[in-house]
Parts: structure tokens; sequence; C-alpha cells
């Protein structure tokens, strides 16, 4: 852009300086840094929207804590809220309902999706390819700036006449289909609205994605030298074009069904449809949340263990399997829903399948830290309690993958602690580790190591003190949604746990605002970043940090895969991908794309 | 914080139980393996100067043995759980001699109708109760479950058995208590702002007493209507 | 393209609100004023009566909810049919014209109160005008849901979980009747007579009504019961008099 628009040139009428000619090489304020095109910036501002949402997320799962732990208990501070919200601090059933379902739609898709697709998405892609952008610059802007309302929409159900949505984040119909039946009706349509709306921006970022990754590799960057990150999230951005448009197809009929007086799902209708279109999506989902972990978590064990990373090929493959087979068990949502009983034998065993490749995940990992030279830097302790902590989460999925043992364990609180096992203790660590990894990337500065250890540690004791007890509180019958567990007698023995989950899901929640706050003062006053502060190989670690507009000076050629470390080839223990040894040819042709 | 699980009332509790030990047992060997070695491998090769790490890009005799082993234990619980599956749940698992119930989940009430008499249902003797289900020991029953206006899901712990109630549907529940006494009936699917209070009770009698019972219910409600 | 969006945006919101509100925008009732000449000194009074024998209550199964159990003796029976001498209880009577054209009337401000006692509505049928408050309490020490399932007006689903609580809402349209339920206890029925004028009772046990205030003229008044349905009555008023009227209901409804 080489002339400024009239929009932004009318301000200087009558100005005296001559501030155009700056104005020819340096863009708006405006156009760099909100209406950005370049994908460093949409990365930073995708993670800055998303990390509000997580601690949005997290203040209404304290409330959550809160009820369950002093259930009828007036909540401190509980009164500046609404009479419709919680009368007298105490919070009602009804705004019970929609935090739990506000906590998992935030979590889900204003949180962990895009932290995990859209900033790591934009962010890495093209610095990791040898690219100057994605290929779509303003669909990758419009990305950003249609999430952006989305949030709004969604935040603005809390304060809609009868109240947020409330029938879960899966919004099983009829209940959310019906108001009647629900006392809701502008929330959950607000839901719909937004979902629709944030459908958009996923699809156009997936879309961005895989037309880079596949047309925008740097010379030399074959399929098999791509860092596991970008395979990763190659694969989920498939996923996501291809699973996003099941869900807006099914709340658009959802929206239907509450405004124009359809019946896809209402009695009338068919109420298990919309468990199978929403499992259908959101199976890939689960994957969509967990594959990006995957593949940072790999590159960034690779680098800390300072040796390659055990078994690529496998590990490409393995995400590959899980991302089809991902595709055929959304029936192990349904055991108990009406299903036909012989389906359930069927996704059983595809949900079975799923161990496979995630075993040979873990054993990689492991095969990957074995006769390492292992640097305990803050990224790598996130990923190493990401392997232990998906470990769990992949373990306790056998056990309601089994149908029989599913009738017991299937809507209780081990299911609850399974889905926590794999999105904070998987994908949630992942992402600390991620941020913490590529922070001096971004903004040039390093955070505070310090800090980092000590938010570390107190998020991995707490986390594990809130969550490993509700497999406990689900062998107990536990029912997950449950706004006062002691109606049930059975349930009376297990409120002292109960109440030693919330007090460490309130240490759990502070911890992170340590992190916030590391976050925020190391943008500011954090220590020079150097452009390689972690010693990788990938092509993101040879330009200066933060990279400039455009990236690579001249386009990158690359000689060999990311994961070079301890190569006898060179003295010291890592081998950059662009660094040109005497034995190396250039590539044959300089064509990214074949 | 145990991993027991209460003791089962019904027939089929044990066999679901069994599985449930057997997976702990297997994913509980998995976890100590795997933490362990995470454990030690992380204490072992920490970063010591002048060191290098191994340099290998990977065994392929190591990935078939961590493809293989997962693949045939995960069959071989599949294949145990289908048959345990198939009994509670098949299409044709119904005992023939079970006791026919009627059960309506609504908001947020369990309406139990019982077939009066003449055992079955539809007919002028059924009489209808709140959250009270009443059955004799040792005998199977099937329920058949519906629902009023939303998804709700019946839930006896005790018994280890849980389906929903979907509207439109009528799905048979069948279950044989074993041991006489009360148990609570859980609605387990999120079913509006009442869910967490729609709670009921099972009473399993003696032979005898479920006759005396019946008669006594059929009587009572036929005089308040 | 920005522009574009938040256009597409702005009108989904307003589409999934257009569904909404067109139940919603009844006439404001609070701002009106009161018409010169539409209220006399002039009252009616009657009595309901009902002919016949109805068959009993059914019997409230309470024993889930001791604490609602407690309250009675003999195991409650649901309030439906309220007869004492032949005088039918619980009838909602108001007019439904003669009133002169136009006549606009003040709100009351002070709010209907509707208790939630022993697990039933107490009372059990009210009338309103439209636009004033309707407070709904809970006095059991559990917990009520009020759903409110009107055909003209928004409706409300909202849960009281202990005692004590209350809420006010407000209905904006005339609706004769708006039926509350309580989805905890499937046998709470309750129901709130709508009307745009302040002329309407509610028959005591003694089957008695009275509405007051009104100018000179020939009325038609409107008697409803939940079960019979609906009965109606001509009744001329004197200026500045009283009338009476006697309303009557057959089991054969």
């Amino acid at each position: 852009m080489t002339t400024p628009r009239a929009g932004t040139a009318a301000p200087h009428v009558g100005d005296l300086h001559p501030h155009d000619a700056v104005h020819d090489h340096e863009p708006s304020f405006l156009r760099k840094y909100i209406f950005a095109t370049d994908h460093k910036i949409i990365g930073i501002q995708f993670l800055i929207m998303s990390l509000a949402f997580l601690l949005v997320g997290g203040a209404l799962a304290m409330m959550i804590r809160w009820q369950l732990g002093y259930p009828g208990q007036a909540m401190p501070g509980g009164t500046v809220l609404p009479e419709t919200m919680a009368p007298g601090g105490v919070i009602a059933p009804e705004f019970y309902n929609s935090l739990v379902t506000m906590h998992g739609t935030f979590m889900v898709f204003f949180a962990i999706m895009p932290l995990l697709v859209g900033v790591f998405g934009n962010y890495l892609i093209p610095l990791k390819i040898g690219a100057p952008d994605m290929a779509f610059p303003r669909l990758n802007m419009a990305s950003f700036w249609i999430a952006v309302p989305a949030g709004i929409i969604m935040i603005f159900g809390f304060f809609a006449e009868g109240g947020h949505a409330g029938a879960g984040w899966t919004a099983y119909a009829p209940l959310s289909a019906s108001p009647e039946h629900s006392g809701v009706s502008l929330g959950q349509q607000l839901w719909c609205v937004s979902l629709i709306v944030l459908g958009l921006s996923s699809i156009l970022g997936a879309t961005n994605y895989i037309t880079t990754i596949i047309n925008m590799r740097a010379p030399g960057m074959t399929w098999f030298r791509l860092p596991l990150s970008i395979w990763a999230l190659f694969v989920t951005a498939v996923l996501v074009l291809l699973a996003i448009p099941i869900l807006s197809g099914a709340v658009i009929m959802l929206l239907f069904d509450q405004t124009i007086g359809t019946h896809f799902f209402l009695r009338a209708g068919e109420p298990l449809l919309w468990q199978h279109l929403f499992w259908y999506f959101g199976h890939p989902e689960v994957y969509i949340l967990i594959l990006p972990a995957f593949g940072m978590v790999s590159d960034i064990i690779a680098n800390g263990s300072r040796k390659p990373i055990f078994g690529y090929n496998s590990m490409v493959f393995a995400i590959l399997a899980i991302a089809f087979l991902g595709w055929i068990v959304w029936g192990h949502h349904m055991f108990q829903s009406g299903m036909n009983p012989t389906l359930g034998t069927s996704f059983m065993i595809s949900t079975m399948l799923i161990a496979v490749p995630s075993a040979i995940k873990v054993f990689n990992w492991l095969g990957t830290l074995w006769q390492g030279n292992i640097r305990f830097t803050v990224p790598m302790l996130h990923a190493c309690a990401f392997v232990s902590m998906f470990v769990i989460g992949g373990l306790s999925g056998v056990f309601m993958a089994s149908t029989p043992v599913d009738i017991f364990i299937h809507d209780t609180y081990f299911i609850v602690a399974h889905l926590h096992y794999v999105l904070f203790g998987g994908s949630l660590f992942a992402i600390f580790a991620g941020i913490t990894y590529w922070y001096p990337k971004m903004f040039g500065r390093m955070m505070s190591r310090r800090w980092g250890l000590i938010h570390f540690w107190l998020t991995f004791v707490a986390y594990n003190l809130v969550f490993f007890p509700m497999h406990n509180l689900g062998l107990g019958g536990h029912m997950r949604r449950i706004y006062d567990p002691n109606q049930y007698e059975f349930l009376q023995p297990l409120q002292g746990l109960n109440e030693m989950i919330s007090i460490s899901a309130f240490v759990l929640f502070t911890a992170q605002l340590i992190f916030a706050a590391n976050f925020i003062l190391s943008w500011f006053k954090g220590e020079k970043a150097p452009m390689n502060p972690w010693e990788d190989n990938s092509l993101e670690w040879t330009v200066p940090s933060p990279p400039p507009h455009g990236n690579f000076a001249a386009t990158p050629v690359v000689y060999r895969g990311p994961y070079e470390y301890s190569s006898p080839e060179v003295e010291q223990d890592f081998l950059p991908q662009t660094l040109r040894l005497p034995t190396d040819r250039p590539p044959a042709a300089a064509s990214a794309g074949d | 914080m145990s991993w027991l699980l209460s003791p089962g009332a019904s027939t089929y509790a044990r066999d679901i139980d069994a599985i449930y030990y057997l997976i702990l047992v297997i994913t509980g060997l998995a976890f100590v393996i795997v933490e362990v070695g995470l454990i030690w491998f992380l204490f072992a090769y920490r970063s010591r100067p002048g060191r290098k790490a191994r340099y290998t890009h990977g065994n392929n005799t190591a990935e078939v043995i961590w493809t293989a082993i997962p693949a045939v234990v995960v069959v071989m619980i599949g294949i145990m759980s289908g048959s345990v599956w198939t009994h509670i749940k098949g299409h044709d698992s119904v005992p023939a001699d079970a006791i026919p119930i009627g059960m309506e989940a609504r908001q947020f009430e369990w309406h139990v109708t019982y077939p009066g008499a003449d055992g079955e249902l539809g007919t002028d003797d059924d009489f209808t109760v709140r959250n009270q289900l009443h059955i004799p020991v040792g005998r199977p029953v099937v329920l058949h479950l519906v629902a009023d206006d939303v998804i709700h899901s019946f839930f006896v712990p005790a018994f280890r058995v849980k389906q929903d109630a979907v509207p439109g549907m009528s799905i048979p529940v069948w279950f044989e208590a074993t041991t006489p006494g009360q148990y609570e009936i859980a609605c387990a699917e999120l079913c509006g702002l009442g869910h967490y209070r729609m709670r009921g009770m099972v009473t399993v009698h003696e032979p005898e007493a479920y006759e005396q019972w019946v008669r006594e219910a059929s009587t009572t409600v036929a005089a308040a209507r | 393209m920005m522009r574009a969006v938040l256009v597409i945006g702005i009108a989904f919101v307003a589409l999934s609100c257009g569904g909404q509100s067109d139940s919603a925008g009844g006439t404001p009732g609070a701002a009106q004023e009161a018409t010169p000449g539409a209220t006399g000194g002039g009252s009616i009074t009657g009595t309901v009566m009902f002919a016949g024998t109805a068959a009993a209550n059914p019997v409230i199964d309470m024993a889930d909810e001791p604490q609602c159990r407690q309250k009675y003796g003999e195991a409650p029976r649901d309030p439906i049919v309220l007869v004492e001498n032949r005088r039918l209880a619980n009838v909602f009577v108001y007019i439904t014209s003669g009133l002169p054209d136009g006549a606009r009337y003040p709100t009351p401000s002070t709010p209907v109160v509707v208790d939630q006692d022993g697990c039933l509505y107490e009372p059990r049928v009210v009338g309103v005008m439209a636009g004033q408050p309707v407070e709904i309490r809970n006095s059991d020490p559990l917990l009520h849901n009020v759903k409110a399932v009107p055909t003209e007006n928004r409706g409300f689903n909202r849960s009281q979980a202990t005692a004590g609580q209350s809420f006010t809402q407000t209905f904006t349209r005339p609706e004769v009747m708006v039926p509350l339920e309580c989805n905890v206890h499937g046998w709470m029925k309750g129901y709130i007579g709508v009307v745009a004028h302040p002329f309407h009772a509610v028959t005591g046990s003694d089957g008695s009504f009275r509405l007051e205030g009104l100018p000179a003229g020939t009325y038609t008044v409107e008697a409803w019961h939940e079960r019979f349905g609906t009965r109606t009555a001509t009744v001329t008023v004197p200026a500045d008099g009283s009338a009476t009227t006697e309303i009557s209901f057959t089991p054969a409804a």
C-alpha cells in the first residue's frame, strides 16, 4: 500500500509535518496492529483474545467449584451478580447450568481451539516453512475479525432475558431447542449465532493454513522435513475444514427449531439426530484440540532432549491415523443414548483402536527422552507434564470406551476427569509449553524463568489435586452437571472430596494469574531475547526476534529435517535446517510445491 | 479416594465390575510403566556439561512392539466388553419372564406405572406412582423407558444401570436385583434447572412383600382417583 | 469487508431477537394515565354458584417432600374444585365489555403475591392488571421452579432453591389465563388472569366477588374456572349504585 487511504489521510489536512513520506514505508498503526494482515500480528491478536477468554472460562469454573464445594452458600462477592443469576449471592440452579454450559463453550471454542489453531497455526506455519506470510493474508485478517464479534455475541448471552444457554456445551436437543423446557430463549439463540459466526472464522483460517502449507514451503522443505508441529497443524486444518461445517449446519437447524418452528430435533423430529451431528463434528473436534499440542510438544521435547525425535515417520503416521479414526468413533459419546446397541459394539472397537496411535506417540516421546541430554527449560517442563498427563487422559479413556463400564461411568465425574486430563493436562500444558517457548520470538523478550517455574509447579500440583480425585467422584457415581450433589444420599459422603477439589481449584486459578503477570510484565521488562535462545534448528530461529514484516530477508533453503540435534557432523549439539554443510547439495529446483 | 466400586445389587453388576477391575489393572500397569519410565529418563538423562545426547532417529523393532502390544490388549478388552454389553443391552437381552413396568421421565419427576394384578401394561388395573419404583428381589424387571419432554437418563448406581430416556422412543431397560433394600434413582442427563433434584427411589422387596405392596398401592391409588 | 461482516452479524442478532420480541412488544402498562370519566362510583357484587356435585379432588402424593407433607394433617388433595354450600371458590371474574371506548386506567404498582407454600400455589388463582407486578415467593425450604406458559405474553421459567426467595414479573398484555406450573412438583398449578383494567376479582370460599369503581353502564362479566370453563352475565350498573348478579356453573361443563 503506497498511498494512504482517504480515511487515514483526512486528519492530516492542515498538518505541516511531512508525515506522508513515513506512511509510504510504514503501514499506519491501524493497519499494522489492528486490521493487520501480517500473520505474526494476527497470531498475537488471537493469543490475546483467547487468553482473555481462557481467563473468563476459568472464572466461570471457579463459580462452579464454589457451588460444588459449598452448595447453597452465598459466594464471596456473589451479591454483585444480578438477582436472576445469584439471589443473595447464592448461585441459582439455572445460572449454574449456564455456568457449566458457558465454561465448556468458552474453553473449547474461544480458548483452547483458537490458542492452538489460531495462535500457533498463524504464527508458526509461515515461519517454520520459510514463507513470507500466509497464502491469503486478507482472509487471515477476516478470520480474526470474525472471531471477535462471535466472542462478543457469546458474552452478550449472559445479559439476555432468561439467562444464557444452559443445556450444556453439547446443547443436547430437545432441551436446547425448546425454550419452554429450558426457560432460556434468547441466550440459547445467541449461543447458536455466535458459533455459526465463529465457524466462518475457523473455516477461513483452515483454508489458509492448508493452502499455505501445500504451496509456500521453502526450497528443500519437503513433506518429510516438516516439523511435526506443522504436520499436526496441517492435519488439524483439514479436520477443521471438514468438521466445522457439520457443526454450523447442525447449529443452524437448532436455531431454526427455536425461532421459526421447525422440528428437526424436537419430539416430532429426531432428538438423537442432534447428538449424531454434534458428535460427528465433536469427535474430530477433540482431535483438533489435541493434535496441534502433539506437534508442538514433539518439537519442544526433541529440542529439550537435544535428540532427534524418535520415530519421525511413525509420529506422522500416528497423527494421520488418529485423524482418520477420529471420524468413525463419534458413537462412543452415545452408548447410553438409545442408539442401536449393536452400533455400540462397533464404535467401541474403533474407539479402542485409537489407543494404538496414541500409545505410539507416547512411547516415541519417551524414546526421544531416552539417552538425551535433557535441559529443564520452562517449556520443556510443560511438555513433559503434557506427556505424563496425556497418558492419564488416554488410559482413562479405555474405561469409557468399554461399553459395559461406560454404562456406569457415563455422564459422571469420571468423564469430567478424563476430558480435563486431555484438555487441560494435554492441550493446556502444551499451550503453556508453546507460549513460553515461542514468546521470545513473538515479543523479542524472555519470560521470567523464576516465575515460570513457580507457575509450572503450582499449576502441576494444583491441577492434579483438582482433577485426579474427580475419577474417584465418578466411581462413586457422582453425576455431571449437578447443581447440588447433596440431594442424593449416596453422594453425601463425597462432599469432603468435593470441597478439597474446590480449594485446589482456587489455587489453580490463582496460579494462572502468576502466568498472566509474567506474560504482561515480560512484554515490557523482560530480558531482550537473542535470535535463537533455545538453540533450535527450525527456520523461525534464523530470523530476528521478533521477525520483521515478510519474515525472511531472502528465501531460505532447507537442507535437512528439523530434529538434527547432537548430530555427529557438527561440534555443537544442534544443526539448523538452513545450515549448508560441505556435503549438502542444494535442492534440485527452487519450486516449493513439489 | 477409592478406586473400588461400591457394592453392586444387580445380577450383571459383577460382570461390569469385573471388566472395570480388569481395565483398572491393565491401565494401572501401563500408567506405572510409562510414568516411572518418564521420571527415570528425566532424572537419568538430565543435562550434564560436556555430554552429548545419543544421535538416533528411532528403532523399527521398538515401533512394532509398542504398536502391537497395545493393539492386542485393547482388542482383547473390546471383545470381552462386547459380550457383557450384548448380555445387558443387546436386542434380545431382556429375559422373557421380566415384569414389565412403565417408566416415564419428565421435568423433573419419574412416573412409574405398574401393571397391576394382571401383570400387563396398558390395561385398566395399571396404576401410576410418582418417583417410587418397587420391585421384587431375584426376578428380572423390564422398564419401558420413555420421556415426556426432554432427554433424561435413568441411573441406579447400585444396579450399574444407566439408560437415556428419549422423547419419542420407548427403550427397554432390564435388571434383576439381588439384595433387598432401598437404592436411589438419579437423573444422569442434564434436563433443565431442576435436573439435580430429579431423584427417585427403588425399593427391592422380598417376593411376598412385593405382592403385598402391589395390592396395597393399587387400592390406595384407585381410592385417590 | 469489515462492515459487511458486522452488518451480517448484527442482522443475525436482530433476527434472533425478532423471534422473541414480537410477543413482548405489548402496550406499555405503567406509563398509562387514567382517562377522565372511565371510573365511577358503581359496583357489581355477585356470587358464583355450583349446581351439582363434583368428583373428589385427587390426593397428592407428597411422600418425597416431607417438608411440604408435614404442613398437612391427612393426605393433601389438589384443590381444583372448592365448593362450599354450593358456592364455588377460585373463579376469576372480570369485565369483558361495556367499559367506555378508549378508557385507560392507572396501573397499580403494588405487586400481587403468589406464594409457594406447602408445595401448592397460594393463592391458586389471582388477577392482575396488565403491567402490574406479580411477586412470586417461595415459603418452602426446597426447590420450586415457576414456569409461566402464556400464549400472548412472554413466559418465564425460574427456580427458587430455598425459602424466602422472591422475584417479580409483569405481563404486558391481557391474557386470561396465564397458567403457572412447577416442573419439580407436577401437581402444582396456578393461574394468573391478566386484564387491561382494574375490574377483576377472584371468588372467595363463599363464592362471592365484588367489582368496584365502575361508571354507570351495561357490562358483560365473564367468570372463568379451571375445570368448568367460562360463563358470562350481563349486568347494568346505575350511576353511583350497586348491581348484583349470580353466575352458575354445572359439572357437565
